[in-house]
């Protein structure tokens, strides 16, 4: 065991952690408006709407997202007409394609984790609610959302962490990230396990954050 | 129950058998996906430069030989650890390396060259056809200053873990904006996309990839050698394995005197790459 490379490799990690969290962070955000807005679909009456947000959970839950990544980096990079078009922006940049694969990737989850949570509501709180004359989009967002989101935060913290850990795929597109600096450090140190040990720990450290902060959220909302 | 036994008897046996057929077998590391060093056909068979030369060198030295495949990247842990006892992968002997593993004395040699896609506006560079930054002369100088100044603020790609990664990272020709990829085909890829505006590597992975994909990816600058470069293109060898080393440094003697190196080189690279 080398302690003195996994000492001098610590505050590089650390720093590239920042990119880990900033990737986490962006695709949360994005993926949890993509999974509100499916998981409305999904409670939706019409079979077309109702089958196409099916559809995107089922697809992006059923492939790996390795591959979501792959296809949206290496494979529209192939598709010569859509880099003459404005989209090629955004999609040059590895940054970005990353966090449009993790959102619509978390995005599915979401709407799975939300849709199973507005079906659990009971039909009385919404009756509840009809019966004091409330119009049914305030009862959607002053009651239903609000259900939705404290029952689905269980759910939701898992996948926060599984999210956090999906980040280091980003690695495999040329980020910098918390995995792409350690392998880096291994390129040239050629010591993998020093290297990951220190790596896993502050994945590990991250996760024991998130959990925490879920389990709080989860005490305060509790009723 | 005396069925069991011998069942399990069977597998035991088997199981030592097969592994003490193994154990005399030289395990050979390589990436496969370095044409024209390593590569895999359609099949997915290994092929390639190291491959037959790697199984030239085994028959000089009277062994069973096994070629097994490795990402590049992990390629000198996995040596360390074990998981095969030599390496045959387009590796170069650089002093970096050599504070981890031996290596075999070289066995081929290639140059390194900076790609474009054709209209790229680091073309017609004027610098000399070959740079060597061993010793780099007064020509070799200012060929750096010319790159430095043509590459400031682009992004440069290359395979991680390379000699080519070693030398942009060096600050040689200034800072520019590395990429760095798992396998040389993805930075063909990101070259062909245009996310990178130049990318480094063995001037040969270019040249076959600009035959095989009918890209027009075209090589710009001077090629380089020496310095961070390395000193050709060797067999990796774990330290503590001093007999494996003599036995390959005989066997590359060999094959070099019956012209076994120039001949499989040549049927690869189109050229003698052999040292």
């Amino acid at each position: 065991m080398d302690f003195e490379l996994m000492i001098s490799s610590l505050p590089k990690l650390l720093n590239a952690s920042l990119i880990t969290l900033k990737l986490l962070t962006a695709s949360l955000i994005f993926g949890l408006f993509i999974g509100l807005f499916f998981a409305i679909l999904r409670v939706n009456k019409n079979l077309i709407i109702n089958k196409f947000a099916y559809g995107y959970s089922y697809i992006f839950r059923g492939t790996p997202l390795l591959v979501q990544i792959f296809i949206i980096y290496f494979g529209l990079g192939q598709i010569e007409y859509l880099r003459s078009t404005v989209l090629w922006v955004i999609l040059k940049e590895p940054y970005w394609c990353a966090i449009i694969a993790f959102s619509l990737n978390t995005g599915a989850y979401t709407s799975e984790i939300l849709r199973s949570a507005f079906q659990t509501i009971k039909p009385g709180i919404i009756e509840a609610g009809q019966s004091l004359g409330i119009s049914s989009k305030i009862i959607f967002f002053k009651i239903q959302i609000p259900i939705a989101i404290r029952q689905s935060l269980p759910a939701y913290g898992n996948e926060i962490i599984l999210m956090m850990k999906g980040t280091s795929l980003a690695s495999t597109v040329t980020l910098m990230d918390l995995t792409g600096v350690a392998k880096y450090i291994i390129s040239t140190t050629f010591k993998p396990i020093e290297v990951f040990i220190v790596a896993g720990g502050i994945y590990l450290f991250m996760t024991f954050i998130i959990h925490n902060v879920i389990k709080f959220l989860e005490r305060k909302y509790s009723y | 129950m005396n069925i069991i036994k011998k069942f399990s008897l069977g597998v035991l046996i088997t199981l030592f058998l097969s592994f003490s057929a193994n154990a005399d077998k030289i395990k050979i590391g390589t990436e496969g996906a370095y044409p024209p060093w390593n590569s895999k056909d359609a099949s997915g068979k290994l092929i390639g430069f190291e491959v037959e030369l790697a199984w030239t060198l085994c028959r000089y030295i009277g062994q069973q030989c096994e070629i097994v495949e490795q990402d590049w990247d992990g390629m000198i842990p996995a040596l360390i650890m074990r998981k095969f006892d030599a390496i045959m992968a387009g590796m170069s002997i650089t002093a970096e390396r050599q504070k981890a593993i031996s290596f075999s004395q070289g066995y081929a040699d290639e140059v390194a060259s900076l790609a474009v896609m054709k209209g790229s506006s680091l073309e017609g560079m004027d610098t000399p056809a070959g740079i060597n930054l061993t010793k780099p002369n007064a020509a070799a100088k200012k060929a750096l200053k010319t790159l430095t100044n043509a590459l400031a603020g682009k992004t440069v790609c290359v395979q991680t873990a390379t000699i080519h990664q070693n030398f942009l990272d060096s600050g040689d020709v200034g800072k520019v904006n590395v990429r760095t990829y798992k396998t040389q085909d993805e930075v063909n890829l990101d070259l062909a996309s245009g996310r990178c505006d130049a990318a480094l590597a063995a001037a040969v992975a270019f040249s076959d990839y600009a035959e095989k994909s009918g890209k027009p990816v075209v090589l710009v600058g001077p090629t380089f050698s020496g310095g961070a470069f390395g000193n050709g293109v060797g067999v990796g060898i774990r330290k503590d394995d001093t007999e494996l080393l003599n036995a390959f440094n005989k066997a590359i003697d060999k094959a070099r005197k019956n012209g076994d190196i120039s001949r499989i080189a040549t049927k690869w690279f189109g050229f003698d790459a052999s040292m």
